[in-house]
């Protein structure tokens, strides 16, 4: 309803004066923004009451940053406004030879373990990647296909790897038993949480799983008996290769997994193996993403996400076809948590925070809600940005949310502007693509 | 008697506080139909320039309580309406006509830079403010339980009927109120009218930011302690307390914050300590199933 007030695309070019005078008024109000709370640090005194310690060089850098950069800005848009509908040169790129990056991608994911550079640390981040893209993938059903936003999917990630830890635990259960009932755990959690709340509009919706993630997380804080509390749950059992452990010296009657292959022992090969079962998984998670898109409830959610009245006048059940959106995007949330909880060996509620949320949603967003080749590359920025800059990390979570505002304002479909349709009864003349 | 007496008091305190910063909830999402995620965060920012501006006049050497407490609230709320104007202008104006996610991403975007920059400006650490204002009144009755009022909550309810009373009067008699309420009904048709939408819009996101100060100034003097991450939890209170009263209502907006600071305040009381957020949360989903227009809201009409 708002989409007519926009201010008329004037296109007066201003004159230097007044752009100096805004970038003049704009580096006014960053400097009265940034004095106190930048400017003025509040730090105990010696008496224990509170002092400051000012930083107005660090407020005068900051204004004349904004001064600059305001004035660059008007130079560079030239009247102009920010935000493009139109797909940028990287997302045509992606669009048109999609399918050959995937299978480059894939070749070398697989290849990753043998690759000369390829060390310890190397596996390690490539796992927490990989499972980064798979939550992405997994989110993706829920907020790029069915258009719903989701603010407490670490909700679900927590579920799975609470079910993993606690049945490992006290039923001695193995990973591959436990993944399916912490998908369905997860699953369920989804449909509980969904069924009364899935009617609301999409803001709603967003605060309620909001709300729901930090129910999920106090419960998990305070029900001492079971979940162990802020403590969290440890001596996680760690996977074994179809049942043999990847110890040094297994057990009575247990054959250890370098014994089996007659290989030496290394604790590389069980980090390894966590790398393609993450890689799989994820892979398990692609290949039902990119099926069921063309399944006429995936189509479903795709309709109802372009235009909710429309699809119920064509006798789609809204409520039935979010509640399958939410209820799979949460299974392969929990899938994720269990593989998580057992390559950690340890979980505690710290790892199930909002921000956990906040992150994976930035993923699918930074990528462009619906792509799949999208979340990939935003996991990408987002995981390996802090490990090549290891002193950003301090700067890592104010990036982040400079980088959603900006790439909204830049581009407001993400990255890799993909909402097309998956299908089209009439393809467009010119052969489709955005 | 008295207990209930002492959490009614702490309820009714508390509510005004969520009653505060829900109005700013209410007013955004009346005029243009999005959930202002980084509210909490303003309200944050104005418990942290008022924990600053205190610190800074004890510096300075001020003593006298009622000049110090008219200065930080007059730079809190000066300061924090610039955040509000600002958040608007950069991370709001922008999107509009955008579709209709893309400002709720922009806000928690903004509300994580906002949570990140205070904590990086300002040190993770919790901060503790030396008691401004202290004493009340203490009644006692006659089976020995002591009821108290503090000065503080006196001031919290004070000041918070005089804002209240203030604000009723510019929606209803100011050409902004008639302005604002012309946008709530329709933005196309207010801004062909002659209704400057974007300064409606402006004024609006500063009116909030102002109440939300006023709640951050008094969280401060209440609590006595701070920290970057207060504005996450007191946001998804105020906000449930505006669904809750009826969202776009501004009196509905306080009845909201107070049921919700009564509902918290007697759960701690009553039942447990640890649970009174998961209390919190559940009010919002149960209130959204069952009163999805909340208490002294309209019902919302569809058009295609």
């Amino acid at each position: 309803m708002t989409t007519a007030i926009r201010a008329p695309a004037v296109s007066v070019v201003p004159g230097l004066g007044a752009r100096v005078k805004d970038a003049a008024l704009a580096a006014f109000v960053a400097f009265v923004l940034l004095a106190p709370i930048l400017g003025m640090e509040t730090v105990p005194g010696p008496d224990g009451r509170l002092t400051l310690d000012f930083h107005f060089d660090l407020v005068a850098i900051g204004a004349l940053g904004v001064f600059l950069g305001r004035l660059a800005l008007s130079f560079a848009l030239r009247g102009r406004p920010l935000a493009r509908a139109a797909a940028g040169p990287l997302s045509v790129f992606v669009s048109r030879y999609g399918n050959w990056l995937g299978v480059a991608g894939l070749v070398f994911a697989l290849a990753l373990p043998l690759m000369p550079f390829s060390s310890r640390y190397v596996i390690d981040v490539a796992t927490t990647l990989v499972i980064y893209v798979m939550l992405g993938w997994g989110l993706n059903i829920v907020v790029g296909l069915a258009g719903l936003l989701d603010l407490g999917y670490v909700a679900f990630y927590a579920v799975g790897a609470y079910s993993y830890a606690l049945f490992a635990k006290w039923f001695g259960l193995g990973f591959w038993a436990c993944l399916p009932i912490a998908g369905v755990l997860a699953a369920v959690a989804g449909i509980l949480l969904g069924f009364p709340v899935l009617r609301l509009r999409g803001d709603y919706l967003a605060i309620v799983t909001l709300g729901f993630g930090e129910i999920i997380r106090l419960v998990l804080i305070n029900w001492h008996e079971v979940t162990g509390g802020p403590n969290g749950i440890a001596d996680i059992p760690r996977p074994s290769f179809f049942g043999f452990p990847f110890t040094r010296n297994p057990g009575e009657g247990e054959i250890a997994f370098h014994q089996l292959f007659g290989l030496e022992f290394s604790t590389m090969h069980r980090v390894v193996f966590l790398y393609y079962l993450a890689l799989a998984l994820a892979l398990v998670t692609n290949l039902f993403v990119l099926r069921i898109r063309k399944l006429p409830i995936g189509r479903a959610w795709e309709a109802l996400r372009e235009d909710e009245i429309a699809c119920k006048a064509l006798g789609i059940n809204p409520t039935n076809t979010k509640l399958t959106a939410f209820a799979l995007g949460a299974m392969f949330g929990g899938f994720a948590g269990s593989f998580f909880a057992t390559r950690q060996g340890f979980i505690s509620p710290e790892s199930f925070t909002f921000i956990e949320s906040a992150i994976i949603l930035a993923i699918v967003v930074l990528g462009g809600m619906g792509s799949q080749i999208g979340v990939v590359l935003a996991a990408a920025v987002i995981v390996l940005l802090p490990e090549i800059a290891r002193e950003l990390e301090t700067y890592r979570m104010l990036f982040f949310g400079a980088a959603m505002v900006l790439i909204m304002i830049w581009r407001p479909r993400g990255l890799l502007a993909h909402r097309e349709p998956t299908l089209r009864l009439h393809p467009r003349p010119g052969g489709g693509g955005s | 008697m008295a207990y209930f007496l002492q959490q009614l008091i702490n309820g009714v305190a508390l509510g005004m506080v969520y009653g505060l910063i829900a109005i700013g909830y209410s007013m955004v999402y009346g005029i243009i139909g999005m959930i202002n995620f980084a509210h909490g965060e303003i309200y944050m920012i104005g418990a942290f320039v008022s924990l600053i501006a205190f610190t800074l006049l004890g510096m300075l050497g001020v003593s006298w309580a009622p000049l110090a407490l008219v200065v930080v609230l007059l730079t809190a709320i000066a300061i924090t309406s610039l955040y509000g104007w600002t958040v608007e202008r950069i991370a709001y104006r922008p999107l509009r006509g955008s579709f209709r996610l893309a400002p709720l991403i922009s806000a928690i975007g903004m509300s994580i830079f906002l949570q990140t920059y205070v904590q990086i400006t300002q040190g993770a650490k919790i901060k503790t403010l030396q008691p401004v204002i202290t004493g009340g009144f203490t009644f006692t009755d006659a089976s020995g339980f002591t009821v108290t009022i503090s000065w503080i909550q006196i001031l919290i309810v004070l000041l918070t009927l005089v804002l209240m009373a203030g604000f009723t009067w510019v929606i209803a008699k100011t050409p902004l109120g008639r302005a604002q309420r012309a946008c709530q009904q329709d933005l196309k048709m207010a801004a062909l009218c002659g209704v400057d939408v974007d300064r409606t819009i402006s004024l609006t996101f500063v009116i909030g930011a102002a109440l939300a100060a006023v709640a951050g100034l008094m969280a401060t003097l209440y609590y006595g302690v701070i920290d970057f991450f207060i504005g996450f939890l007191a946001g998804v209170k105020a906000f449930t307390a505006a669904v809750l009263g009826g969202i776009g209502s501004i009196p509905g907006a306080m009845l909201g914050g107070l049921v919700l600071g009564l509902a918290e305040a007697f759960w701690s009381g009553y039942f447990s300590i640890e649970y009174k957020d998961v209390a919190a949360f559940t009010i919002l989903v149960i209130v959204l199933i069952f009163l999805p227009t909340g208490i002294l809201g309209q019902p919302e009409i569809e058009k295609v």
